[in-house]
Protein backbone atom coordinates (compact mmCIF):
# COMPACT_ATOMS: atom_id res chain seq x y z
CA UNK A 1 0.00 0.00 0.00
CA UNK A 2 2.38 2.31 1.33
CA UNK A 3 4.82 1.64 -1.97
CA UNK A 4 1.79 2.54 -4.39
CA UNK A 5 1.17 5.41 -2.50
CA UNK A 6 4.92 6.69 -2.89
CA UNK A 7 4.54 5.69 -7.06
CA UNK A 8 1.52 8.18 -7.13
CA UNK A 9 2.72 10.73 -5.62
CA UNK A 10 6.19 10.59 -7.41
CA UNK A 11 3.93 11.23 -10.43
CA UNK A 12 1.72 13.66 -9.03
CA UNK A 13 5.06 15.14 -8.44
CA UNK A 14 6.25 14.81 -11.74
CA UNK A 15 3.05 16.29 -13.23
CA UNK A 16 3.22 19.26 -11.33
CA UNK A 17 6.76 19.98 -12.43
CA UNK A 18 5.49 18.79 -16.55
CA UNK A 19 3.02 21.78 -16.23
CA UNK A 20 5.00 24.44 -14.29
CA UNK A 21 7.51 23.95 -17.06
CA UNK A 22 5.42 23.98 -20.52
CA UNK A 23 2.95 26.56 -18.96
CA UNK A 24 4.57 30.03 -20.27
CA UNK A 25 5.11 28.21 -23.91
CA UNK A 26 1.76 27.15 -23.61
CA UNK A 27 0.05 30.44 -22.17
CA UNK A 28 2.15 32.14 -24.56
CA UNK A 29 0.69 30.06 -27.42
CA UNK A 30 -2.97 30.05 -26.49
CA UNK A 31 -2.82 33.93 -25.91
CA UNK A 32 -1.18 35.23 -28.33
CA UNK A 33 -1.30 32.76 -31.46
CA UNK A 34 -4.65 30.20 -31.01
CA UNK A 35 -7.14 32.20 -29.63
CA UNK A 36 -6.14 34.94 -31.92
CA UNK A 37 -6.79 32.82 -34.64
CA UNK A 38 -10.35 31.79 -33.02
CA UNK A 39 -11.23 35.21 -33.40
CA UNK A 40 -9.76 36.04 -36.73
CA UNK A 41 -12.62 33.51 -37.64
CA UNK A 42 -15.30 35.20 -35.83
CA UNK A 43 -13.97 38.74 -36.59
CA UNK A 44 -14.12 37.49 -41.30
CA UNK A 45 -17.70 37.96 -40.32
CA UNK A 46 -18.13 41.14 -39.08
CA UNK A 47 -18.26 44.44 -41.19
CA UNK A 48 -16.14 47.64 -39.93
CA UNK A 49 -17.62 51.26 -39.74
CA UNK A 50 -15.79 53.88 -38.82
CA UNK A 51 -14.01 54.40 -35.77
CA UNK A 52 -13.48 50.35 -35.25
CA UNK A 53 -16.79 49.79 -34.50
CA UNK A 54 -18.32 46.50 -35.88
CA UNK A 55 -21.46 44.60 -36.83
CA UNK A 56 -22.20 41.26 -37.94
CA UNK A 57 -21.92 40.66 -41.32
CA UNK A 58 -21.97 37.28 -42.65
CA UNK A 59 -20.60 35.81 -45.48
CA UNK A 60 -20.53 39.64 -47.09
CA UNK A 61 -16.59 39.61 -46.69
CA UNK A 62 -16.73 36.70 -48.80
CA UNK A 63 -18.74 37.77 -50.96
CA UNK A 64 -16.68 41.04 -51.43
CA UNK A 65 -13.58 39.20 -52.48
CA UNK A 66 -14.90 37.25 -55.14
CA UNK A 67 -15.58 40.68 -56.88
CA UNK A 68 -12.40 42.73 -56.06
CA UNK A 69 -10.36 42.38 -58.22
CA UNK A 70 -7.73 44.31 -56.58
CA UNK A 71 -7.27 41.47 -54.86
CA UNK A 72 -7.68 38.81 -57.06
CA UNK A 73 -4.42 41.12 -58.99
CA UNK A 74 -2.72 40.82 -55.70
CA UNK A 75 -3.01 36.98 -55.72
CA UNK A 76 -1.99 36.96 -59.54
CA UNK A 77 1.52 39.11 -58.47
CA UNK A 78 1.77 37.18 -55.67
CA UNK A 79 1.50 33.69 -57.53
CA UNK A 80 4.26 35.55 -60.76
CA UNK A 81 6.61 36.87 -57.80
CA UNK A 82 6.58 33.10 -56.44
CA UNK A 83 7.03 31.63 -59.42
CA UNK A 84 9.80 33.76 -60.83
CA UNK A 85 11.94 33.53 -57.62
CA UNK A 86 11.44 30.46 -56.28
CA UNK A 87 12.43 28.04 -58.90
CA UNK A 88 15.34 30.17 -60.04
CA UNK A 89 16.15 31.09 -56.19
CA UNK A 90 16.50 27.20 -55.62
CA UNK A 91 18.19 25.96 -59.23
CA UNK A 92 21.28 29.18 -57.74
CA UNK A 93 22.04 28.19 -54.56
CA UNK A 94 21.80 24.22 -55.70
CA UNK A 95 24.21 25.26 -58.24
CA UNK A 96 26.57 27.13 -55.73
CA UNK A 97 26.36 24.12 -53.19
CA UNK A 98 27.10 21.79 -55.46
CA UNK A 99 30.31 24.18 -56.95
CA UNK A 100 31.61 24.44 -52.97
CA UNK A 101 31.10 21.23 -52.33
CA UNK A 102 33.91 20.02 -54.76
CA UNK A 103 36.80 20.38 -52.09
CA UNK A 104 37.72 23.68 -53.43
CA UNK A 105 39.98 26.00 -51.59
CA UNK A 106 38.37 28.79 -49.73
CA UNK A 107 34.93 27.08 -49.29
CA UNK A 108 34.15 28.45 -46.21
CA UNK A 109 35.28 32.31 -47.52
CA UNK A 110 32.93 32.01 -50.52
CA UNK A 111 30.07 30.81 -47.56
CA UNK A 112 30.60 33.67 -45.69
CA UNK A 113 30.27 36.21 -48.94
CA UNK A 114 26.99 34.07 -49.90
CA UNK A 115 25.45 34.50 -46.45
CA UNK A 116 25.93 38.04 -46.10
CA UNK A 117 22.73 39.25 -47.63
CA UNK A 118 20.38 36.64 -45.62
CA UNK A 119 21.77 37.55 -42.19
CA UNK A 120 21.00 41.55 -42.93
CA UNK A 121 17.85 43.31 -42.50
CA UNK A 122 15.42 43.34 -45.42
CA UNK A 123 14.64 47.37 -44.74
CA UNK A 124 18.65 47.79 -45.43
CA UNK A 125 18.75 45.49 -48.39
CA UNK A 126 15.54 47.15 -49.73
CA UNK A 127 17.27 50.31 -49.54
CA UNK A 128 20.77 49.54 -51.16
CA UNK A 129 18.73 47.70 -54.09
CA UNK A 130 16.40 51.14 -54.40
CA UNK A 131 20.04 53.00 -54.47
CA UNK A 132 21.00 50.48 -57.32
CA UNK A 133 18.22 50.43 -59.21
CA UNK A 134 17.58 54.46 -58.97
CA UNK A 135 16.64 55.26 -62.57
CA UNK A 136 18.76 58.62 -62.54
CA UNK A 137 21.82 57.95 -60.52
CA UNK A 138 22.01 54.51 -59.89
CA UNK A 139 25.33 52.05 -60.22
CA UNK A 140 22.52 49.84 -62.36
CA UNK A 141 21.97 51.68 -65.23
CA UNK A 142 24.92 53.36 -65.28
CA UNK A 143 26.87 50.20 -65.97
CA UNK A 144 23.91 48.83 -68.28
CA UNK A 145 24.84 52.32 -70.10
CA UNK A 146 28.46 51.52 -70.38
CA UNK A 147 27.42 48.44 -72.72
CA UNK A 148 24.75 51.01 -74.66
CA UNK A 149 21.74 49.75 -72.70
CA UNK A 150 19.17 52.60 -71.80
CA UNK A 151 17.94 50.87 -68.31
CA UNK A 152 14.80 51.02 -67.96
CA UNK A 153 12.56 53.10 -64.52
CA UNK A 154 13.16 49.46 -62.36
CA UNK A 155 10.96 50.32 -60.06
CA UNK A 156 8.28 53.06 -61.53
CA UNK A 157 7.98 50.84 -64.62
CA UNK A 158 4.72 48.56 -64.31
CA UNK A 159 6.64 46.75 -66.66
CA UNK A 160 9.67 45.81 -64.68
CA UNK A 161 8.83 46.46 -61.12
CA UNK A 162 8.60 43.07 -60.28
CA UNK A 163 11.02 42.00 -61.79
CA UNK A 164 13.29 43.75 -60.06
CA UNK A 165 11.33 42.22 -56.83
CA UNK A 166 11.63 38.99 -57.76
CA UNK A 167 16.31 39.70 -58.44
CA UNK A 168 16.54 41.45 -54.72
CA UNK A 169 14.47 38.42 -53.68
CA UNK A 170 16.55 35.54 -55.15
CA UNK A 171 19.81 37.61 -53.85
CA UNK A 172 18.72 37.59 -50.31
CA UNK A 173 17.80 33.96 -50.14
CA UNK A 174 20.74 32.01 -51.96
CA UNK A 175 22.77 31.87 -48.94
CA UNK A 176 20.10 30.13 -47.06
CA UNK A 177 19.06 27.52 -49.14
CA UNK A 178 22.91 27.02 -50.28
CA UNK A 179 23.78 26.05 -46.95
CA UNK A 180 20.55 23.67 -46.31
CA UNK A 181 21.62 21.92 -49.99
CA UNK A 182 25.37 21.96 -48.31
CA UNK A 183 24.58 19.78 -46.00
CA UNK A 184 22.27 17.48 -47.77
CA UNK A 185 24.93 17.14 -50.17
CA UNK A 186 27.60 16.03 -47.36
CA UNK A 187 24.78 13.50 -46.72
CA UNK A 188 25.60 11.62 -50.28
CA UNK A 189 27.72 8.35 -49.69
CA UNK A 190 30.76 9.06 -51.94
CA UNK A 191 30.40 5.36 -52.80
CA UNK A 192 28.22 6.43 -55.26
CA UNK A 193 30.39 8.56 -57.07
CA UNK A 194 32.93 6.46 -57.18
CA UNK A 195 31.30 3.37 -58.71
CA UNK A 196 29.96 6.48 -61.55
CA UNK A 197 33.71 7.26 -61.71
CA UNK A 198 34.55 3.56 -62.86
CA UNK A 199 31.68 3.54 -65.36
CA UNK A 200 32.77 6.48 -67.10
CA UNK A 201 29.93 8.77 -66.30
CA UNK A 202 31.29 12.55 -66.46
CA UNK A 203 30.19 14.75 -63.89
CA UNK A 204 27.11 15.74 -65.56
CA UNK A 205 25.64 12.57 -65.86
CA UNK A 206 26.98 12.09 -62.19
CA UNK A 207 25.18 15.64 -61.48
CA UNK A 208 21.89 14.45 -62.73
CA UNK A 209 21.78 10.88 -62.27
CA UNK A 210 23.49 11.21 -58.85
CA UNK A 211 23.38 14.16 -56.89
CA UNK A 212 19.66 15.57 -58.00
CA UNK A 213 17.79 12.24 -57.07
CA UNK A 214 20.00 11.76 -53.44
CA UNK A 215 19.60 15.84 -52.72
CA UNK A 216 15.65 15.31 -54.06
CA UNK A 217 14.30 15.02 -50.11
CA UNK A 218 16.17 18.47 -49.24
CA UNK A 219 15.04 20.16 -52.40
CA UNK A 220 11.43 19.25 -51.45
CA UNK A 221 12.12 20.36 -48.07
CA UNK A 222 13.68 23.47 -49.22
CA UNK A 223 10.49 24.19 -52.08
CA UNK A 224 7.94 23.77 -49.65
CA UNK A 225 9.45 26.13 -47.12
CA UNK A 226 10.33 28.66 -49.96
CA UNK A 227 6.51 28.91 -51.74
CA UNK A 228 5.27 29.06 -48.31
CA UNK A 229 7.34 31.96 -47.45
CA UNK A 230 7.29 33.85 -50.83
CA UNK A 231 3.79 33.52 -50.94
CA UNK A 232 3.62 35.61 -47.74
CA UNK A 233 5.60 38.00 -49.31
CA UNK A 234 5.35 41.54 -47.65
CA UNK A 235 8.40 43.52 -46.55
CA UNK A 236 10.43 43.98 -49.82
CA UNK A 237 7.33 44.96 -51.34
CA UNK A 238 6.43 47.72 -48.14
CA UNK A 239 10.05 48.92 -48.16
CA UNK A 240 11.14 49.32 -52.11
CA UNK A 241 7.74 49.90 -53.69
CA UNK A 242 5.79 51.06 -50.72
CA UNK A 243 1.92 52.10 -50.60
CA UNK A 244 1.87 55.46 -52.26
CA UNK A 245 3.49 54.23 -55.54
CA UNK A 246 2.06 54.08 -58.75
CA UNK A 247 2.98 50.55 -59.66
CA UNK A 248 1.54 49.27 -56.24
CA UNK A 249 -1.16 47.88 -57.57
CA UNK A 250 1.12 45.51 -60.32
CA UNK A 251 3.17 44.60 -57.75
CA UNK A 252 1.49 44.19 -54.14
CA UNK A 253 0.81 40.58 -52.63
CA UNK A 254 -1.71 39.24 -51.23
CA UNK A 255 -0.65 39.84 -47.51
CA UNK A 256 0.54 43.30 -48.95
CA UNK A 257 -3.37 43.64 -49.50
CA UNK A 258 -3.95 42.08 -46.38
CA UNK A 259 -2.23 44.47 -44.31
CA UNK A 260 -3.58 47.75 -46.34
CA UNK A 261 -7.23 46.39 -45.60
CA UNK A 262 -5.92 45.74 -41.85
CA UNK A 263 -3.86 48.88 -40.36
CA UNK A 264 -4.41 51.45 -42.99
CA UNK A 265 -7.97 51.30 -44.60
CA UNK A 266 -9.02 49.87 -41.08
CA UNK A 267 -11.29 47.10 -42.55
CA UNK A 268 -10.20 44.74 -40.17
CA UNK A 269 -13.29 42.48 -40.58
CA UNK A 270 -12.49 42.16 -44.39
CA UNK A 271 -9.16 41.63 -43.90
CA UNK A 272 -9.60 38.96 -41.07
CA UNK A 273 -11.05 37.21 -43.86
CA UNK A 274 -8.69 37.74 -46.72
CA UNK A 275 -5.71 36.13 -44.25
CA UNK A 276 -7.74 32.94 -43.80
CA UNK A 277 -8.03 32.77 -47.66
CA UNK A 278 -4.73 33.23 -47.87
CA UNK A 279 -3.93 30.18 -44.92
CA UNK A 280 -6.41 28.06 -47.03
CA UNK A 281 -4.43 28.67 -49.88
CA UNK A 282 -0.96 27.92 -48.35
CA UNK A 283 -2.43 25.00 -46.63
CA UNK A 284 -3.57 23.83 -50.10
CA UNK A 285 -0.04 24.10 -51.81
CA UNK A 286 1.38 22.67 -48.82
CA UNK A 287 -0.79 19.30 -49.59
CA UNK A 288 -0.47 19.20 -52.96
CA UNK A 289 3.18 19.00 -52.65
CA UNK A 290 3.17 16.57 -50.44
CA UNK A 291 0.68 14.47 -52.78
CA UNK A 292 3.41 14.77 -55.39
CA UNK A 293 6.44 14.38 -53.81
CA UNK A 294 6.19 10.32 -54.58
CA UNK A 295 6.39 11.33 -57.94
CA UNK A 296 9.98 12.87 -57.50
CA UNK A 297 11.49 12.65 -54.30
CA UNK A 298 13.92 9.61 -53.90
CA UNK A 299 13.78 8.68 -50.23
CA UNK A 300 16.89 5.68 -49.39
CA UNK B 1 47.38 9.82 -69.37
CA UNK B 2 47.12 10.87 -65.77
CA UNK B 3 49.33 14.36 -66.47
CA UNK B 4 46.69 15.26 -68.70
CA UNK B 5 44.28 14.18 -66.36
CA UNK B 6 45.47 16.36 -63.40
CA UNK B 7 45.80 19.24 -65.84
CA UNK B 8 41.86 18.49 -66.84
CA UNK B 9 41.10 18.59 -63.11
CA UNK B 10 42.85 21.45 -62.48
CA UNK B 11 41.22 23.29 -65.66
CA UNK B 12 37.34 22.53 -63.99
CA UNK B 13 38.97 24.04 -60.55
CA UNK B 14 40.05 27.23 -62.44
CA UNK B 15 36.44 27.12 -63.87
CA UNK B 16 34.65 26.62 -61.00
CA UNK B 17 36.78 29.47 -59.23
CA UNK B 18 35.96 32.30 -61.41
CA UNK B 19 31.88 31.36 -61.33
CA UNK B 20 32.17 31.37 -57.61
CA UNK B 21 34.30 34.42 -57.91
CA UNK B 22 31.58 36.32 -60.29
CA UNK B 23 28.62 35.12 -58.13
CA UNK B 24 30.58 36.04 -54.70
CA UNK B 25 30.90 39.81 -56.47
CA UNK B 26 27.01 40.21 -56.98
CA UNK B 27 26.49 39.10 -53.32
CA UNK B 28 28.81 41.38 -51.87
CA UNK B 29 28.76 43.94 -54.10
CA UNK B 30 25.83 45.96 -52.58
CA UNK B 31 27.70 45.98 -49.50
CA UNK B 32 30.44 47.77 -50.97
CA UNK B 33 28.33 49.95 -52.91
CA UNK B 34 26.73 50.66 -49.36
CA UNK B 35 29.92 51.46 -48.05
CA UNK B 36 31.31 53.64 -50.99
CA UNK B 37 27.93 55.86 -50.82
CA UNK B 38 27.84 56.37 -46.89
CA UNK B 39 31.06 58.10 -47.53
CA UNK B 40 29.75 60.62 -50.13
CA UNK B 41 28.97 63.66 -50.33
CA UNK B 42 24.97 64.23 -51.39
CA UNK B 43 26.55 65.91 -54.69
CA UNK B 44 28.91 62.75 -55.17
CA UNK B 45 25.98 60.81 -55.26
CA UNK B 46 23.52 62.68 -58.02
CA UNK B 47 26.92 62.69 -60.35
CA UNK B 48 26.32 61.62 -63.82
CA UNK B 49 28.77 59.63 -64.68
CA UNK B 50 28.34 58.10 -60.87
CA UNK B 51 31.56 58.86 -59.19
CA UNK B 52 32.69 55.15 -57.73
CA UNK B 53 35.54 56.33 -55.34
CA UNK B 54 33.92 59.38 -52.98
CA UNK B 55 36.95 62.41 -52.91
CA UNK B 56 36.94 62.11 -48.82
CA UNK B 57 35.81 60.01 -46.26
CA UNK B 58 32.87 61.92 -45.17
CA UNK B 59 31.96 61.04 -41.70
CA UNK B 60 29.66 63.73 -41.27
CA UNK B 61 27.00 61.20 -42.66
CA UNK B 62 27.14 59.16 -39.73
CA UNK B 63 26.95 62.51 -37.49
CA UNK B 64 23.87 62.93 -39.39
CA UNK B 65 22.01 59.66 -38.96
CA UNK B 66 22.16 60.48 -35.08
CA UNK B 67 21.18 64.26 -35.21
CA UNK B 68 18.47 64.16 -37.77
CA UNK B 69 16.26 60.93 -36.03
CA UNK B 70 16.40 59.16 -32.28
CA UNK B 71 19.08 56.66 -33.93
CA UNK B 72 20.11 55.95 -30.46
CA UNK B 73 16.28 55.25 -29.35
CA UNK B 74 15.85 52.67 -32.58
CA UNK B 75 18.92 51.14 -31.15
CA UNK B 76 18.04 50.82 -27.74
CA UNK B 77 14.37 49.62 -28.77
CA UNK B 78 15.72 47.05 -31.36
CA UNK B 79 18.73 45.66 -28.58
CA UNK B 80 16.38 45.56 -25.81
CA UNK B 81 13.80 43.85 -27.03
CA UNK B 82 16.32 41.29 -29.04
CA UNK B 83 17.84 40.84 -25.71
CA UNK B 84 14.90 39.92 -23.81
CA UNK B 85 13.55 37.74 -26.34
CA UNK B 86 16.61 35.60 -26.37
CA UNK B 87 16.30 34.92 -23.37
CA UNK B 88 12.80 34.61 -23.27
CA UNK B 89 12.91 31.85 -25.58
CA UNK B 90 15.98 29.87 -24.64
CA UNK B 91 14.62 29.93 -21.41
CA UNK B 92 11.10 28.93 -21.90
CA UNK B 93 11.70 26.65 -24.53
CA UNK B 94 13.69 24.52 -23.40
CA UNK B 95 11.90 24.09 -20.22
CA UNK B 96 8.89 23.42 -21.97
CA UNK B 97 10.93 21.10 -24.52
CA UNK B 98 12.58 19.05 -21.56
CA UNK B 99 8.60 18.01 -19.95
CA UNK B 100 7.84 17.39 -23.49
CA UNK B 101 10.29 15.33 -24.41
CA UNK B 102 11.22 13.26 -20.95
CA UNK B 103 7.68 13.68 -18.89
CA UNK B 104 4.58 11.78 -19.04
CA UNK B 105 1.71 13.56 -18.43
CA UNK B 106 -1.80 13.61 -18.89
CA UNK B 107 -3.05 15.85 -22.56
CA UNK B 108 0.78 16.02 -23.06
CA UNK B 109 0.48 14.70 -26.97
CA UNK B 110 -2.38 17.03 -27.62
CA UNK B 111 -0.49 20.33 -26.63
CA UNK B 112 2.52 19.43 -27.89
CA UNK B 113 0.36 19.36 -31.50
CA UNK B 114 -1.34 22.37 -30.66
CA UNK B 115 1.93 24.37 -30.05
CA UNK B 116 3.29 22.67 -33.30
CA UNK B 117 0.16 23.59 -35.23
CA UNK B 118 0.81 27.20 -34.52
CA UNK B 119 4.04 26.72 -37.26
CA UNK B 120 1.89 26.12 -39.98
CA UNK B 121 -0.59 29.12 -39.42
CA UNK B 122 0.97 31.93 -41.33
CA UNK B 123 1.12 35.22 -38.86
CA UNK B 124 -1.19 37.13 -40.50
CA UNK B 125 -4.02 34.73 -39.64
CA UNK B 126 -4.05 35.59 -35.99
CA UNK B 127 -1.87 39.32 -35.86
CA UNK B 128 -5.49 41.44 -36.26
CA UNK B 129 -7.10 39.58 -33.18
CA UNK B 130 -3.20 39.95 -31.23
CA UNK B 131 -3.14 43.48 -32.24
CA UNK B 132 -6.78 44.32 -30.65
CA UNK B 133 -5.48 42.78 -27.68
CA UNK B 134 -2.48 44.66 -27.20
CA UNK B 135 -4.63 47.69 -27.46
CA UNK B 136 -6.99 46.36 -24.96
CA UNK B 137 -4.21 45.87 -22.97
CA UNK B 138 -2.95 49.60 -23.62
CA UNK B 139 0.45 48.40 -24.56
CA UNK B 140 0.32 50.02 -28.07
CA UNK B 141 3.65 52.77 -28.63
CA UNK B 142 5.85 50.39 -25.97
CA UNK B 143 8.47 47.73 -25.94
CA UNK B 144 5.98 45.61 -24.29
CA UNK B 145 3.99 44.95 -27.07
CA UNK B 146 6.95 44.21 -29.12
CA UNK B 147 8.79 41.76 -26.70
CA UNK B 148 5.81 39.67 -24.71
CA UNK B 149 4.53 38.25 -27.90
CA UNK B 150 7.99 37.13 -28.61
CA UNK B 151 9.08 35.46 -25.05
CA UNK B 152 7.89 32.25 -26.29
CA UNK B 153 8.05 30.17 -29.28
CA UNK B 154 6.82 27.12 -31.34
CA UNK B 155 9.68 27.05 -33.41
CA UNK B 156 12.51 26.77 -30.50
CA UNK B 157 10.10 24.34 -28.33
CA UNK B 158 10.42 21.73 -31.30
CA UNK B 159 13.42 22.22 -32.28
CA UNK B 160 15.00 22.06 -28.61
CA UNK B 161 12.57 18.85 -28.04
CA UNK B 162 14.10 17.07 -30.98
CA UNK B 163 17.54 17.45 -28.71
CA UNK B 164 16.14 16.45 -25.31
CA UNK B 165 14.61 13.23 -27.06
CA UNK B 166 18.16 12.46 -28.30
CA UNK B 167 19.98 12.14 -25.10
CA UNK B 168 20.14 9.00 -23.10
CA UNK B 169 17.42 7.79 -20.21
CA UNK B 170 20.24 6.72 -17.84
CA UNK B 171 20.69 9.90 -17.40
CA UNK B 172 17.64 11.19 -15.42
CA UNK B 173 17.38 7.68 -13.87
CA UNK B 174 20.77 8.39 -12.01
CA UNK B 175 19.70 12.30 -11.15
CA UNK B 176 15.83 11.14 -10.03
CA UNK B 177 17.68 8.51 -7.66
CA UNK B 178 19.42 11.11 -6.07
CA UNK B 179 16.06 12.86 -5.25
CA UNK B 180 16.36 15.84 -8.27
CA UNK B 181 12.65 17.03 -9.24
CA UNK B 182 12.49 17.33 -12.62
CA UNK B 183 13.13 20.99 -12.39
CA UNK B 184 16.48 19.86 -11.21
CA UNK B 185 17.01 17.38 -13.31
CA UNK B 186 16.42 20.09 -16.72
CA UNK B 187 18.36 22.41 -14.95
CA UNK B 188 21.55 20.74 -14.02
CA UNK B 189 21.81 18.13 -16.52
CA UNK B 190 19.77 18.40 -19.38
CA UNK B 191 20.33 22.03 -20.00
CA UNK B 192 23.89 22.38 -20.42
CA UNK B 193 23.46 19.27 -22.40
CA UNK B 194 21.53 21.14 -25.28
CA UNK B 195 23.63 24.14 -25.46
CA UNK B 196 24.61 23.66 -28.85
CA UNK B 197 20.62 23.65 -29.88
CA UNK B 198 19.87 26.73 -27.31
CA UNK B 199 22.48 28.62 -29.18
CA UNK B 200 21.01 27.63 -32.87
CA UNK B 201 17.68 29.07 -31.45
CA UNK B 202 18.93 32.06 -29.77
CA UNK B 203 20.47 32.90 -33.04
CA UNK B 204 17.75 32.11 -35.01
CA UNK B 205 15.52 34.18 -32.22
CA UNK B 206 18.04 37.42 -32.41
CA UNK B 207 18.34 37.55 -36.19
CA UNK B 208 14.27 37.60 -36.54
CA UNK B 209 14.12 39.94 -33.60
CA UNK B 210 16.30 42.08 -35.09
CA UNK B 211 15.09 42.21 -38.41
CA UNK B 212 10.99 41.73 -37.71
CA UNK B 213 9.16 44.75 -39.77
CA UNK B 214 5.55 43.69 -39.77
CA UNK B 215 5.08 43.51 -36.11
CA UNK B 216 6.64 46.67 -34.99
CA UNK B 217 5.03 48.86 -37.73
CA UNK B 218 1.38 47.45 -36.50
CA UNK B 219 1.93 47.99 -33.06
CA UNK B 220 4.13 51.56 -32.58
CA UNK B 221 3.71 54.01 -34.38
CA UNK B 222 5.91 56.36 -32.49
CA UNK B 223 8.87 57.18 -33.59
CA UNK B 224 9.91 56.82 -29.70
CA UNK B 225 9.33 53.18 -29.25
CA UNK B 226 10.19 52.32 -33.04
CA UNK B 227 12.72 49.74 -33.60
CA UNK B 228 16.10 49.38 -36.58
CA UNK B 229 13.75 48.05 -38.67
CA UNK B 230 10.74 50.44 -38.60
CA UNK B 231 12.55 53.41 -37.63
CA UNK B 232 14.53 53.17 -41.13
CA UNK B 233 11.98 52.53 -43.09
CA UNK B 234 10.68 55.56 -41.96
CA UNK B 235 13.76 57.45 -42.95
CA UNK B 236 13.65 56.44 -46.13
CA UNK B 237 9.76 58.10 -46.20
CA UNK B 238 11.70 61.62 -45.22
CA UNK B 239 14.87 61.42 -46.82
CA UNK B 240 14.14 59.25 -49.82
CA UNK B 241 17.10 60.79 -51.89
CA UNK B 242 19.72 61.26 -49.56
CA UNK B 243 21.13 58.02 -50.04
CA UNK B 244 24.46 58.78 -48.70
CA UNK B 245 22.40 59.33 -45.21
CA UNK B 246 20.34 56.13 -45.74
CA UNK B 247 23.29 53.99 -46.33
CA UNK B 248 25.12 55.48 -43.54
CA UNK B 249 21.98 54.58 -41.40
CA UNK B 250 21.11 51.22 -42.71
CA UNK B 251 25.25 49.79 -42.15
CA UNK B 252 24.83 51.13 -38.58
CA UNK B 253 21.63 49.09 -37.99
CA UNK B 254 23.12 46.14 -40.46
CA UNK B 255 26.53 45.78 -38.73
CA UNK B 256 25.33 43.47 -35.23
CA UNK B 257 24.16 40.89 -36.98
CA UNK B 258 26.65 40.86 -39.34
CA UNK B 259 29.47 40.69 -36.80
CA UNK B 260 27.17 37.97 -34.71
CA UNK B 261 27.42 36.15 -38.26
CA UNK B 262 30.94 36.31 -38.33
CA UNK B 263 32.07 35.50 -35.20
CA UNK B 264 29.24 32.43 -34.69
CA UNK B 265 29.52 31.67 -38.49
CA UNK B 266 29.61 27.83 -37.49
CA UNK B 267 27.09 27.62 -35.13
CA UNK B 268 24.63 29.84 -37.73
CA UNK B 269 25.63 27.04 -40.31
CA UNK B 270 24.44 24.13 -38.04
CA UNK B 271 21.19 25.42 -36.83
CA UNK B 272 20.47 26.09 -40.74
CA UNK B 273 21.14 22.63 -41.24
CA UNK B 274 19.42 21.27 -38.22
CA UNK B 275 16.44 22.64 -38.98
CA UNK B 276 17.14 22.03 -42.48
CA UNK B 277 17.24 18.13 -42.22
CA UNK B 278 14.86 17.35 -38.76
CA UNK B 279 12.28 20.06 -39.47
Amino acid sequence: MDDVSGINKKKLQDWFWAYFMILPTVAGTLIFSIWPLIQSFYLSFTEWGAFGSYDWGGTVNFERMLGDSVLWQALRNTIVFTVGSVPFGIALSIIVAVLLNTKIRGMSTYRTLYFLPVVTMPVAVAMVWRWLYNADFGLLNHILSTVGIAGPRWLTDPNYAMISLIIVSIWSSIGYNMVIFLSGLQGISKQYYEAAEIDGANSFVQFFRITLPMLSPTIFFVTVTSLISSFQVFELIFTMIGINSPVIRHTQSVVFYFYRQAFVNMDKGYAAAISLVLFVIILGVTIVQFRLQKRWVHYE
Amino acid sequence: MSKERSQKRSTGKLIVHIILIVGALLMVGPFIWMILTSFMSLGESTRVPPVIIPAQLRWQNYQRVFTSFPFMRFYWNTFSTTVMKVAGQVFFCSMAAYAFARIRFPGRDFLFVMILSVLMVPSQAYIIPRYLLMARLGWLNTLTALTVPGLTSSFGTFLLRQFFMSLPTELEEAATLDGCNHFQIYYKIFAPLAKSGMIALAIFTALWSWNDLMWPLIVNSSPLKMPLSAGLSSLQGQYGTDFPLLMAGSLMAIAPMIAMFIVLQNQFVEGIALTGTKG
